[in-house]
């Protein structure tokens, strides 16, 4: 069996289970978000009956973090329908955004877009922030309510995104009927050169399968290159499993994978026993790819999705309005590290904006030093305007006061994971997706530029 | 249950995502209020952008859409697992959405919900017919006849997805056939 199978497999309580098979699965973990919670709990009361409780109060975790720093009154409002929902269902984990359990949420907008308006327990975005709180556990099983969930297949579980409806069946009964995916198998070797980040190892991958490539199937990441990437790296490319249809992505185990969760686990006081699956001889997959990461190069997605795959340096010339650092697959401390080793001493010739996907990355980046100047203000001189108001922001457009959205026909570049028309605001807007440091050095030109030129 | 669609169609290309099917500045609905489900239907597919697509499926003002149904290419409903996508087609008239490929997430939802009917055509109906072109869909014969033409299309067959639609969606099926209590609570 592959991984994915023998997580699977084990969920649904089988010795083991194959491709195609439907099986009722036992969820570990449920999350949800601003955007689908309010639904989600309302399908949940609707079918369960208004004093139903959910199947485990541990298990449910809730993470605003999509609109939330706007004025828009029906966003602030959900919110405070995830507070509510929390507070009568005693949820262990909700990363409310204001502290007092009594209180409603509700943005100032005098206060401006960059000065901080959260509390202690606010998390940020959920994909970025379930690892975080320790919420991501080798062998389990993990649905929320968003498509990039299969994020956390980085930790060597199945994670996949769920509709409304399916969420408020798992909220009730903490099961869900699936079928088993195929797996397609990317088989990693060597070690990226400078220069060269995770974000074009999966922009390669789903420049080479296309972007419906991996509908309805499994993408397995294995092998010996596995060894030289970061769990930062293993996250952003599980994350855009889904660019390429993907059900989920899920890596190899290994001595990183644990050090990671154990120390979050702990961090956080979450459950800490876990068990990884191996990868064993009979491996039946429907694909096989293998991926040299030392001969990768800067790549980028073009508009209008994210299988239009080109190299940086053959976009050499093409013009920008904006550029972008932030979301769930760009917007970590590493990717912000690459940004700034770019940008360090320079100036940004284009409008560039930096959201960092959780509080914490935004305490690291002003904590970490580099010579006499914080990672923050490095960014900051060079021009960056970077938001302390950690979230999905632009990402996904938003409404129209959403930091850094394109209210206007323009050009993005960004480090975000998804440029389908429209995706980060204005419907005629386009965004060309690449990794952080791609985005730094075109920002300092106003034209695709490799970041190679800017190593030295 | 209605097994056959007659009505006016409205054609996409490939690869419509749901962002353009339920543009994101209007996640702040919520599909389970009632006003605010009739609300996502007058957005529905207004994500489209105007140059390649003059003609609204929605027309300004209107509450719902004239096209019962969707015709779209290779990869309906790609990019995010927001329910609120099959739900404003669904809200906006619309009862079928026939394509070459659906992405996963968009074709569960729409089976969950109950909101509408995907069906898997071979033929690259997107360069077939028109918006406005009136076709009958036969969801037991499986077919899709285009009026102008008398063409007749063959489509894949919805196997165990229809009687979930047919039941209303997901929580209706499984109290249907016994595999939930009948009612809540
Ligand atoms: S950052 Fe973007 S992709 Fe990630 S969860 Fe938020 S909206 Fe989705």
């Amino acid at each position: 069996m592959t991984l994915t199978e023998k997580i699977m497999a084990r969920a649904a309580g089988k010795g083991r289970v194959e491709a195609g098979d439907n099986v009722w699965v036992k969820a570990d973990i449920l999350m949800t978000h601003d955007v689908c919670g309010p639904g989600t709990i309302g399908v949940f009361k609707r079918e369960f009956g208004a004093a139903a409780k959910v199947w485990d109060r541990k298990a449910v975790v809730i993470i605003p973090d999509h609109y939330i720093f706007t004025v828009d009154s029906k966003s602030n409002r959900n919110v405070d329908i995830l507070r509510d929902f929390a507070r009568e269902q005693e949820i262990a984990y909700f990363y409310d955004v204001i502290d007092s359990p009594a209180g409603t949420w509700k943005f100032d907008a005098a206060k401006g877009p960059l000065e901080r308006q959260y509390g202690s327990h606010y998390a940020g975005v959920c994909h970025t922030a379930l690892p975080q709180k320790g919420h991501t556990r080798p062998g389990e099983i993990l649905f929320g309510t968003d498509s990039h969930t299969c994020m956390a297949g980085a930790f060597n579980e199945f994670a996949t995104g769920i509709g409304n409806t399916d969420a408020g069946f798992v909220m009730g009964t903490g099961k869900l009927l699936l079928k088993v995916p195929e797996t397609m198998h990317f088989r990693l070797e060597g070690k990226l050169q400078p220069g060269v980040m995770a974000k074009d190892v999966i922009l390669h991958c789903i420049g080479e399968i296309g972007f419906d490539g991996a509908t309805y199937r499994a993408m397995q990441f294995d092998g010996e290159g596995v060894r030289n990437l970061t769990m930062d790296d293993r996250m952003t490319i599980a994350n855009m499993a889904i660019e390429a249809g993907g059900k989920n992505a899920i890596f190899e185990f290994d001595d990183q994978t644990r050090a990671a969760v154990d120390y979050r686990c702990k961090l956080n006081g979450t459950r800490a026993d876990y068990q990884p699956v191996e990868r064993d001889a009979a491996e039946k997959f429907v694909h096989e790819t293998v991926v040299n990461l030392s001969k990768l190069e800067p790549t980028v997605a073009c508009h209008p999705d994210p299988g239009q795959r080109k190299l940086a340096r053959e976009l050499v010339g093409m013009k920008l309005d904006r550029a972008y650092v932030g979301s769930c697959t760009g917007g970590k401390t590493s990717d912000f590290l690459e940004a700034a080793r770019v940008l360090r001493g320079r100036k940004v010739v284009i409008d560039t904006f930096g959201v960092p996907a959780t509080p914490e990355i935004v305490h690291d980046l002003q904590s970490a030093w580099w010579g006499d100047k914080s990672v923050w203000q490095i960014l900051v001189e060079a021009g960056v305007q970077m938001t302390e108001n950690a979230g999905c922001a632009a990402c996904l457009g938003g409404p129209v006061d959403t930091f850094g959205r394109m209210n206007a026909p323009l050009k993005c570049i960004s480090a975000t994971n998804r440029n389908f028309p429209g995706r980060m605001g204005h419907r005629e807007s386009q965004v060309f997706l690449a990794s952080p440091a791609t985005v730094a050095a075109s920002a300092l030109t106003g034209h695709i530029t490799d970041p190679r030129d800017y190593l030295s | 249950m209605q097994s056959v669609f007659t009505g006016s169609v409205y054609v996409v290309r490939d690869n419509i995502d749901t962002d353009q099917i339920i543009s994101a500045q209007y996640l702040n609905l919520v599909p389970t209020i009632p006003d605010e489900y009739k609300k996502l239907g007058t957005y529905a597919l207004a994500g489209l952008p105007d140059s390649l697509y003059p003609i609204r499926f929605v027309a300004p003002g209107q509450p719902v859409g004239a096209y019962p149904i969707v015709v779209g290419g290779r990869n309906f409903g790609c990019g995010s697992s927001r329910e609120h996508a099959p739900i404003a087609l669904g809200s906006a008239g619309c009862k079928v959405v026939l394509a070459q490929s659906f992405a996963r997430i968009f074709f569960r939802n729409s089976v969950a919900t109950g909101e509408l009917y995907p069906c898997e055509c071979a033929d690259r109906l997107c360069e077939i017919l028109k918006t406005g072109d009136v076709v009958t869909v036969d969801l037991d014969k499986l077919t899709v006849t285009a009026k102008a033409t008398g063409k007749v299309y063959s489509l894949k067959p919805l196997g165990d997805v229809k009687p979930v639609v047919d039941a209303g969606g997901l929580f209706n099926y499984a109290r249907k056939t016994g595999m939930m209590p009948v009612s809540p609570g």
